[in-house]
């Protein structure tokens, strides 16, 4: 339960950052009343945009300064109309930034995987052929799988084992529903 | 320590099962013990006892040899706890290494282990089988239930794996729903007795609820970065935000001061032209914007797929007819795993930005049903029961439609009417919680900066006409027919994709109809434009203030009062804009066939709103200009007269878009419903209605089955559907097995047959369960036994248990019968019976038994005749018969 639970722990991290963000308090920047007036007489049109509280959003407080003369004011603050806008730039800033995160590293993942990995791969695994092929003209002893990993990996570290092997598992799941869905065809067509 | 007797020859090593099972279990752990040794310098070699083996290897952790059954070795494949053991012997026994910091080291060493051991403990379960496990076998994501943190688990579950189900099976729901039942009570019964047991039995009441206010809020904030990203990528097909390269185009134009003519245009927001070239104009930079378009978007789809082929390839197409067959009892492992989540929220938005003909709808339902799985891991209540857990998918799949479309009421009638398959009231209730706080996160969220959950979000609420109706109804039929077109060409596209060659070039086929899509798209500005803001635009309705082409209507605007805005004159922006809409219509209608079911995330939804919507508009602006024009003509005179405004071209864009949705799906509660949330207004009600009816009619007309249906028969996948009705003569005898002139069925005697025997039958055939009955003359059934629950128990009690050998006998009853003193122990199999299978006699008409599959869930049924065994019913059976009795080919389903 302890070990689900700190697996899920960034997950509900970034849950909480991201549910957070959304009801940060506004930054001055990121409310604005904007009325847009269309032309009226001999004014053409205009956009007013300001930062104003709700409340003051209409055409009164926003539109400054008054193209029109006083009696005409009413008539045209009726055609403009007023909307007032909120959004959180650090939401989106965040968001877009986390976004970009996860896509660049799931990026370079994928080209290690393609093409790091059977580089690395090949020259531990020459390696160990060497081996492997020296002692089989000596003794002509069939050689076992486990001896191949153990000799491969000796000298790397626990969890790094941990984690390659976590890594193998989780390829050949790939691979089988890659092998499903692309080349037999079974699902998802 | 012991050296290896022929330490100079290395010993053979049996490369059989026993040592696999070894490699992919002992090795990290040897490997990190002998480094722990090692590195403390006090020994150069050590052994490890495995399976009547004994292990030599040196410091380095290299196996130096390998003896074969010396006398003490351990019968059974030790698990990483004995092998701790060995390890802390060997501390004893080494009396100098016990300084404080190895012991330290050791044991938080230990605790890593028996975490790993705890996460891992699936896999090793899985490997006491006898034979290789089938293929996908290992791939455990989805379902599995035998987690083995059972420090609060009150029920003692024999063996772990027992109940569980294998990748791409069926399972049986009334087994399920009955452990549930047993477990409930089982807690309920013992709350009475501590407090601890009354605390757990609230927490355990309590879990479902909780679980549900997880998934919305993470499908909620999964929804609102989908919206922001997509929002954000879509733009940056056309240009790049300089005060901030991750405001979009609007949230760019924010602050700035725009003109009334020119209101897209801002000082911070550059076209890619005018970033390389310094201006916007000419021809040269609309080549060159041209190109960044379509370059962009084959980068992202190309990312998008290549991601999807590299790490999850489940996470392809919309997900809706695989959550559809998933919610029936079927088991897809995987493929609401974590990496299907990852890769499928990720690429959603790569796909969507990349200007495809697609939408983010349908894949966002398969992004909460992963939610909602992964998140069940936490419960041991829906962790260990299939059944429990997909009354959770159910609600998951509310909370996904409910921040599709930000209609959390039309997204329990979504999960009610088009993807749940059982779907208690206790269900509905927290689907609606789900939806509530999936809606509510999002909102919170602000996704679009106008305090909705939608792009196309509208809030008009002009009265409509009765005569409306039948251009309403006219939409409706538009709706069907395209519908009815859609699903047959896009099945019959995906059959080929299926069965020829095309589907062997899955990031090709992306590429290509991407770089038509971009290259069409880009000259039109209503198919360059994102397909939600295309809808929202249409939904639109004019205001004087709109500054859309759609919108340049002959404008007085000296006479016109305030918000009361008469039918006009269309300008020549409208006309423009009609036959651009229409060059768009085509090109939507064509290219969405090609593009739903290829391997990136693709959802039909908002495709097939942005065609009836683009037909809407267009039927709408017609009527409108036909009322203008003729307001003396006696239809329009008495509510149409000059100078009133009695035509909303948005109203008919937002019933086209209903139709066809309802065309293409079948829907329509749910549909009218989410249409209706999204409009915010009643009014509107008996419009939708109607065009959803009439689609549905029409459609249904011209061929039976949705589009998700017909996606689901197409790949094969066991779903009996339940709207349709069998209404064939024939009986459960023609149905079952053995046939007449198979072999008679294959049953397990109660308390006759040894180990051997049994085991013989479960290798000689591949049948996953077995009636057994009281003796073979007789055929009397006492129960049912699962193959696989067979097969580990055997393995276990071999290993486990004492004098369990081939020549035991099984027994299935409460009191085995004495045997002789010399005979081998006997083994006891009740606990895995199943005492309470389902039997039919044999004369049952098949509309009954079709029936009791459906309602009931069931995997299996066993026939009778005068109280005596037959036969068996499985649903595949049944799937197969049905097929057949529909003329189709039976071996079309697949799976079982």
């Amino acid at each position: 339960m302890a070990a689900r639970g700190a697996r899920l722990c960034p997950l509900l991290l970034l849950l909480a950052a991201l549910a957070g963000l959304g009801a940060e308090a506004k930054n001055s920047e990121d409310v604005r009343c904007k009325c847009i007036c269309p032309p009226y007489k001999d004014h053409s049109g205009h956009i007013y945009n300001k930062n104003v509280s709700q409340k003051d959003c209409d055409c009164l407080h926003v539109v400054e300064p008054m193209p029109v003369p006083g009696p005409d004011v009413e008539a045209y603050c009726l055609r403009c109309e007023c909307k007032y806008e909120e959004r959180s730039s650090v939401t989106i800033k965040v968001t877009i930034i986390i976004y970009l995160s996860i896509l660049g590293l799931l990026l370079l993942y994928m080209v290690y995987l393609t093409l790091v990995e059977p580089i690395l791969k090949r020259r531990l695994l020459g390696h160990s052929q060497l081996i492997q092929s020296d002692e089989d003209i000596g003794d002509h002893q069939p050689f076992a799988n486990a001896h191949d990993v153990l000799a491969r990996s000796r000298s790397r570290a626990n969890v790094l084992n941990k984690v390659e092997y976590a890594q193998q598992r989780w390829k050949l799941q790939v691979q089988e529903q890659r092998k499903s869905v692309f080349d037999r065809h079974v699902v998802l067509s | 320590m012991l050296s290896c007797p022929s330490s100079s020859h290395p010993c053979h090593i049996h490369l059989g099962y026993p040592s696999a099972l070894f490699e992919v279990l002992y090795i990290p752990f040897l490997l990190s013990l002998s480094h722990l040794l090692a590195s403390n310098g006090k020994i150069s070699s050590w052994q490890v006892l495995d399976l009547g083996k004994r292990h030599h290897l040196d410091a380095g952790g290299d196996l130096l040899c390998s003896e074969q059954s010396f006398p003490g070795a351990t019968p059974y494949p030790g698990d990483l706890l004995k092998l701790g053991r060995v390890f802390l012997a060997q501390i004893t026994w080494e009396d100098h290494l016990s300084s404080f910091l190895f012991l330290l080291k050791s044991l938080v060493f230990l605790l890593y282990e028996f975490w790993f051991f705890i996460k891992r403990g699936k896999t090793k379960k899985c490997s006491i089988f006898p034979f290789p496990p089938p293929p996908g076998f290992s791939s455990y994501n989805g379902g599995g239930m035998n987690g083995t943190s059972t420090m609060m688990d009150f029920l003692e579950e024999p063996l772990p794996g027992v109940g569980t189900y294998e990748d791409f099976n069926t399972i049986d729901w009334v087994r399920e729903k009955s452990r549930d039942r047993d477990r409930h009570r089982e807690i309920t019964s013992r709350s009475k007795e501590s407090t601890w047991a009354l605390l757990h039995s609230v927490s355990d009441a309590f879990s479902g609820w909780l679980l549900m206010l997880l998934i919305g809020l993470l499908a909620g904030s999964l929804a609102g970065l989908i919206d922001i990203s997509a929002h954000w990528m879509t733009d940056l097909k056309e240009g790049v935000c300089l005060a901030g390269f991750w405001f979009n185009h609007e949230h760019c134009c924010w602050k700035s001061n725009t003109t009334f003519t020119d209101r897209d245009k801002c000082p911070e927001w550059k076209s890619w032209s005018q970033l390389i070239l310094g201006h916007g104009e000419g021809a040269f930079a609309y080549i060159l914007n041209y190109l960044m378009y379509v370059i962009w978007a084959l980068m992202f789809s190309l990312l998008a797929v290549l991601l999807v082929k590299g790490f999850a390839p489940y996470a392809c197409g919309s997900g809706i007819p695989e959550i559809k067959t998933i919610l029936s009892g079927f088991i897809i492992r995987g493929y609401l795993g974590k990496w299907t989540l990852v890769i499928k929220t990720i690429t959603l938005v790569l796909a969507v930005s990349s200007g495809l003909s697609l939408g983010k709808e349908g894949p966002l339902v398969h992004v909460a049903c992963c939610c909602g799985n992964i998140l069940c891991h936490l419960f041991t209540k829906y962790r260990k029961n299939e059944a429990k857990r997909r009354e959770v998918l159910s609600a998951a799949a509310a909370a996904g439609v409910s921040v599709a479309f930000g209609a959390p009421i039309g997204g329990v009638l979504f999960s009610l009417e088009e993807v749940s398959y059982y779907f208690p009231l206790k269900t509905l209730w927290r689907s609606f919680f789900a939806a509530l706080v999936a809606a509510f996160t999002l909102r919170s969220i602000n996704p679009f900066g106008n305090s909705r959950l939608v792009l196309f979000y509208v809030e008009f609420h002009m009265p409509w006409h009765l005569l409306e109706l039948v251009p309403f109804i006219l939409l409706g039929i538009f709706g069907g027919l395209w519908g009815a077109f859609f699903i047959r060409s896009n099945i019959a596209w995906c059959r080929r994709r299926k069965t020829t060659r095309l589907g062997k070039y899955p990031v090709l086929e992306v590429l290509v109809v991407t770089a038509i899509t971009a290259i069409l798209a880009f000259p039109n500005e209503y198919t360059r434009m994102s397909t939600s803001e295309l809808i929202s635009e249409l939904f639109n309705d004019c205001g004087i203030l709109d500054s859309s082409k759609l919108c340049e209507y002959v404008n007085d605007f000296n006479s016109t009062k305030g918000d009361d805005l008469p039918d006009r004159a269309a300008g020549p922006g409208v006309y423009t804009a009609m036959w651009q809409l229409a060059l768009a219509l085509i090109m939507k209608v064509f290219i969405t066939i090609f593009t739903f079911g290829m391997k990136v995330p693709s959802g039909l939804f908002i495709p097939s709103m942005a065609v009836g919507a683009i037909a809407g508009r267009l039927l709408g602006v017609a009527v409108e200009q036909l009322a203008f024009y003729h307001h003396d003509w006696p239809i329009f005179s008495g509510w149409c007269s000059q100078g009133a405004d009695c035509i909303t071209p948005g109203l008919y864009a937002m019933v086209g878009a209903a139709a066809c949705l309802g065309g293409v799906t079948r829907m329509t509660v749910s549909l009218v419903v989410i249409m209706f949330e999204l409009t915010g207004g009643l009014e509107y009600i008996v419009p939708l209605m109607a065009a959803a009816m009439t689609s549905k009619w029409v459609a249904d007309a011209i061929g039976r089955e949705g589009i998700y249906d017909a996606h689901i028969r197409l790949n094969g996948y066991p779903f009996l559907e339940a709207k349709e009705e069998f209404s064939h003569k024939t009986r459960a005898m023609d149905v079952m097995r053995p046939r007449k002139n198979d072999p008679p069925l294959t049953v397990i005697t109660q308390d006759s047959m040894s180990v051997e025997d049994v085991e013989t039958i479960v290798s000689s055939t591949t049948y996953s369960g077995y009636p057994v009955v009281v003796s073979r003359t007789s055929q009397r059934l006492v129960g049912f036994v699962l193959r696989r629950d067979l097969i580990i128990s055997i393995e276990n009690a071999r290993k486990k248990q004492d004098g369990i050998v081939s020549t035991s006998v099984i027994c299935f009853t409460d009191y085995c019968p004495p045997l002789p003193p010399s005979s081998p122990s006997v083994l006891k199999l009740r606990s895995i019976l199943d005492l309470s299978p389902f039997t039919v006699t044999d004369e049952t008409p098949m509309e009954i038994v079709v029936d009791i599959f459906r309602k009931l869930g069931l995997r299996q049924c066993l026939v009778t005749h005068n109280g005596k065994l037959l036969g068996i019913i499985t649903k595949k059976d049944v799937l197969k018969h049905i097929a057949q009795m529909a003329n189709q080919d039976p071996d079309s389903i697949l799976f079982n």
